[in-house]
């Protein structure tokens, strides 16, 4: 035997007895076959939604590991992208619901057969435990929980094994469709208990690290920082089995690597990528670009109430009619998004949620106005924004201050931190003018007042306070679409909205995620996850 | 010297560190309570309200005062208790072991890149000063050095993998048909060759080379200047010219005589070269999608990762002190005129 080939068969015996490492995945996992290889910007800080802490990127864990009661029917777009149907609630967990004869109860039949990934029966005593565990750890999960008039343990009642109960504090549309967001999700109780301890009755230690549920598919690995992988469970009963068999999320901090990787055919799907990217990637033809709009949200300027210029309406209008809105779609934005200025009237006719507000770029009309409200000379003001997300920001702010300088307003740029955005923006509302990004989970205008215009909510970053949007935004927020009183003082709003200004909208931006040809399946969801269980791919 | 003596040259300077890393461990742990932003508004969510934020501020011990902290934090550090990141949620411990040696291999595989390119550089335009090797020398420590790293990295990706297709999708420290050897040392060029794996070995090697060449070309600068400095000097000197003089070989006068004592700067430099690529190849990191240590420092930062950021700093230290230790050892090995008790 020469030496090279001793060498050689040494290689292979020695292989051959690490094979319980699991050496290779199966041949098809490098992006083709059944495996969907994703390249993302960031991953997962850790496997329980619930946790504090518990990064956006984080969400998908719930979204694919885990069943909640009821998930969301899909709608395809007119230039063919789906999306997930707010307005269409289907089985999932549960096979049936069914609301009391008062309205006061809601009754849920688990599915039958249904089971968790160690084949244990999912009962309704592991729904009352989630739910219990929701509405109990405090921070994020019990503030969603809320938003469905989901407050405490006492509304869950597991009546046998396969019938659950959530009692209702009041009426109200948003209680079913929470239930739907990634939060109230169903963990195996028994295994969670298992590893529990007094300081840690939630098991928040263990859960974080381990899933413990009986989603669409498994944690096969979790190198945090690094990648993801998930498997598919093939007993799942809560839907139709996942196309697709393995999942290999990446993760790839530099936007432009991803872009090489996708364009070399190594990865299926690329998220995160910049809007310049996506416009240049639709440009080529070569990828299926999905692009849904965002729901429920809108880029938009906040101005602050507690600073002086902007208490006048006048001069909130004035700035409205001052925003460079094409270039800012153009040039910041890359037109990836629907316009939200140039609408017709000041009294809305639907009550689409979003809609353009009825503004567009006039100095004449803004300068007059400032005049009008005693500021014919304008005035100073800082602008911030938050660095994490300079990338379509910054140009924004440069474009705006630019802009603002013809009407006499001094713009000075204001860059924040990511780490403090919150802090000076939410939490201390301290931030005179600001870009404002945020974006509802629950598709109504009602909500999204709720987070945005209500005095002294987390999201009204512009201190705006008027007694009339309290009063309606309070009935309305538990009302049915349905309701008659609904439409006509849901217009009355978008009116106060229009008129009063505190907030300039300039578009609604896309959730961008483009896919090799020979992947389908893409649904956008409003947590803006990648919902793996819909994806199908073609095998070359 | 004996052996002895030896072992306590070494034991001395451990001790002399003992003051600068308690230093470091009380400025860090001041520096960090600066930073800006709240870390209890930050990981109480963006939908959470006043109460629970205070919840979180008591359960990360935040509400105590600067002291009391301090104490609890040096007990937790004497067990070797690192704390939990409050970001990841991992005990920073994990965090470090499981990134640290990534961006170690890199280092060395870059570093050792490096000398292997600037030292035969640098010696070779010291012999021939103003030739064309020199002015290559010039022209390569020049663009090394004003070439950003990340443009450098790119450059790479965009030609060696996505034009040439030669290299591996630069996806991390191993390509997705591969997993991970079984870990004992968390390098995985090395875990690869103890599991006697040939196949992740080489896998694990190719992820390695583009970046370690990025980050290689950044420190050539500093060691070719060095070395061709060091070796100009120390050829002008007298007992070179009287090595020479004596009929010996150009490669003994070269190598035997004025390289190793040429050496001596070369090897500060590399200990200051290697500490400055440990901590700061970020951005080498985010094209190659690299989970180093650099990357999590700053995440922590950027989050107020208070734990995370004292643990890593700490860590660094430690290196940093291990390494000025080691060395001052090599320093005795190399010229026996250095004396370290002198």
């Amino acid at each position: 035997m020469r030496r090279r080939d001793f060498i050689k068969t040494m290689g292979v015996a020695a292989g051959a007895s690490a094979l319980p490492f699991l050496k290779f995945l199966p041949a098809e996992a490098a992006g083709r076959g059944d495996t969907l290889v994703v390249v993302t910007g960031n991953g997962p800080n850790s496997m329980d939604i619930q946790r504090k802490g518990t990064n956006r990127p984080s969400y998908q864990i719930a979204v694919n590991l885990y069943d909640r009661l009821v998930g969301y029917g899909t709608k395809t777009l007119e230039d063919g992208t789906m999306m997930y149907d707010y307005q269409k609630l289907e089985p999932e967990l549960a096979e049936s619901w069914e609301v009391a004869a008062d309205g006061m109860s809601i009754m849920f039949k688990i599915r039958d057969g249904a089971t968790f990934w160690d084949g244990t029966p999912i009962t309704a005593a592991d729904v009352k435990w989630s739910f219990d565990r929701a509405v109990s750890l405090g921070g994020f999960p019990t503030v969603q929980m809320k938003a469905g008039s989901l407050e405490k343990p006492e509304q869950f009642e597991a009546v046998d094994d396969k019938t659950f109960v959530i009692k209702l504090l009041r009426k109200s549309k948003l209680t079913l469709p929470d239930l739907g967001v990634p939060v109230p999700i169903i963990f195996n109780s028994k295994v969670a208990k298992a590893n529990a301890t007094a300081e840690d009755p939630w098991a928040t230690e263990f859960l974080h690290r381990t899933p413990a549920g009986g989603g669409a598919y498994m944690l096969e690995r979790w190198d945090p920082g690094q990648q993801t992988v998930y498997t598919r469970y093939d007993d799942w009963k809560n839907g139709d089995l996942p196309g697709v068999k393995r999942v290999i999320i990446r993760e790839i901090p530099s936007a432009s690597t991803r872009r090489a990787l996708l364009e070399r055919g190594d990865a299926d799907v690329s998220l995160d990528l910049p809007p310049k990217d996506f416009a240049e990637l639709k440009e080529s033809g070569k990828f299926t670009i999905n692009a849904a709009p965002i729901e429920n949200s809108m880029i938009a300027i906040g101005l602050n109430l507690n600073f002086e210029p902007f208490k006048k309406k006048e001069v909130r209008q004035a700035l409205a009619y001052a925003m460079p809105y094409d270039q800012i779609f153009k040039q910041a934005a890359f037109e990836r998004g629907i316009p939200m200025w140039g609408g017709k009237s000041f009294t809305p006719t639907t009550i689409e949620w979003p809609q353009p507000f009825p503004y567009d770029t006039d100095y004449d009309k803004a300068k007059a106005l400032l005049k009008e409200a005693g500021y014919a000379d304008g005035f100073e003001v800082p602008l911030s924004f938050n660095l994490g997300l300079a990338q379509w920001s910054e140009p924004m702010c440069l474009l705006v201050q630019e802009s603002l300088a013809k009407i006499g307003v001094k713009a000075t740029i204001d860059k924040i931190p990511g780490a403090n955005w919150r802090t000076a923006a939410l939490v201390e509302k301290k931030l005179p003018m600001h870009v404002k990004a945020f974006g509802g989970w629950l598709n109504y205008p009602d909500y999204y007042s709720f987070w945005v215009y209500q005095k002294g909510r987390l999201f009204n970053s512009m201190n705006y306070h008027n007694p009339e949007v309290e009063k309606i935004t309070d009935e309305t927020l538990h009302l049915e679409v349905d309701h008659p009183d609904y439409e006509p003082n849901i217009k009355k709003l978008l009116a106060i909205f229009f008129d009063e200004v505190p907030l300039i909208p300039v578009y609604q931006p896309f959730l961008d995620v483009a896919t090799q040809k020979s992947v389908t399946g893409y649904e956008y969801y409003f947590h803006r996850q990648l919902d793996c269980r819909s994806f199908k791919k073609a095998t070359a | 010297m004996n052996s002895n003596t030896k072992i306590r040259i070494i034991a001395g300077r451990m001790l002399q560190a003992i003051p600068s890393v308690f230093g470091i461990i009380v400025v860090t742990f001041l520096l960090t309570r600066a930073l800006p932003g709240d870390p209890a508004v930050y990981f109480a969510g963006p939908a959470a309200d006043e109460k629970s934020i205070q919840q979180i501020r008591e359960s990360l011990g935040l509400d105590k005062s600067l002291p009391e902290q301090f104490l609890i934090y040096l007990g937790d550090l004497v067990q070797g208790d690192l704390g939990v990141s409050i970001s990841t949620g991992f005990p920073v411990a994990e965090e470090l072991w499981r990134r640290l040696p990534a961006s170690l291999e890199l280092t060395l595989l870059a570093l050792i890149f490096s000398i292997s390119v600037a030292i035969p550089l640098g010696i070779a335009a010291a012999t021939r000063p103003n030739s064309w090797v020199d002015q290559l020398c010039r022209l390569i420590v020049t663009a090394g050095v004003s070439l950003p790293v990340f443009f450098t990295g790119l450059f790479m990706v965009y030609i060696f993998y996505y034009i040439l297709g030669v290299a591996p999708s630069p996806l991390g420290r191993l390509d997705i048909i591969y997993l991970s050897p079984p870990p004992i040392t968390n390098f995985y060029t090395i875990d690869a060759l103890l599991a006697g794996d040939f196949e992740v070995f080489w896998a694990a090697l190719a992820q390695l080379i583009l970046p370690a060449i990025t980050l290689g070309t950044f420190t050539l600068a500093p060691l070719a200047r060095m070395t061709r400095g060091a070796m100009l000097q120390v050829l002008s000197s007298d007992f070179i010219r009287t090595a020479r003089a004596s009929g010996l070989t150009r490669s003994t006068v070269l190598y035997t005589y004025a390289f190793r004592n040429a050496l001596l700067p070369i090897l500060t430099t590399l200990g200051m070269v290697f500490s400055f690529m440990l901590g700061s190849n970020v951005l080498v990191e985010k094209v190659f999608a690299w989970p180093g240590i650099g990357s999590f420092a700053i995440e922590a930062l950027i989050v107020s990762d208070y734990v995370a950021v004292q643990g890593f700093v700490l860590a660094m230290a430690i290196l940093y002190v291990l390494l000025n230790l080691t060395i001052d050892i090599l320093y005795t090995l190399i010229d026996p005129r250095v004396g370290l008790d002198g």
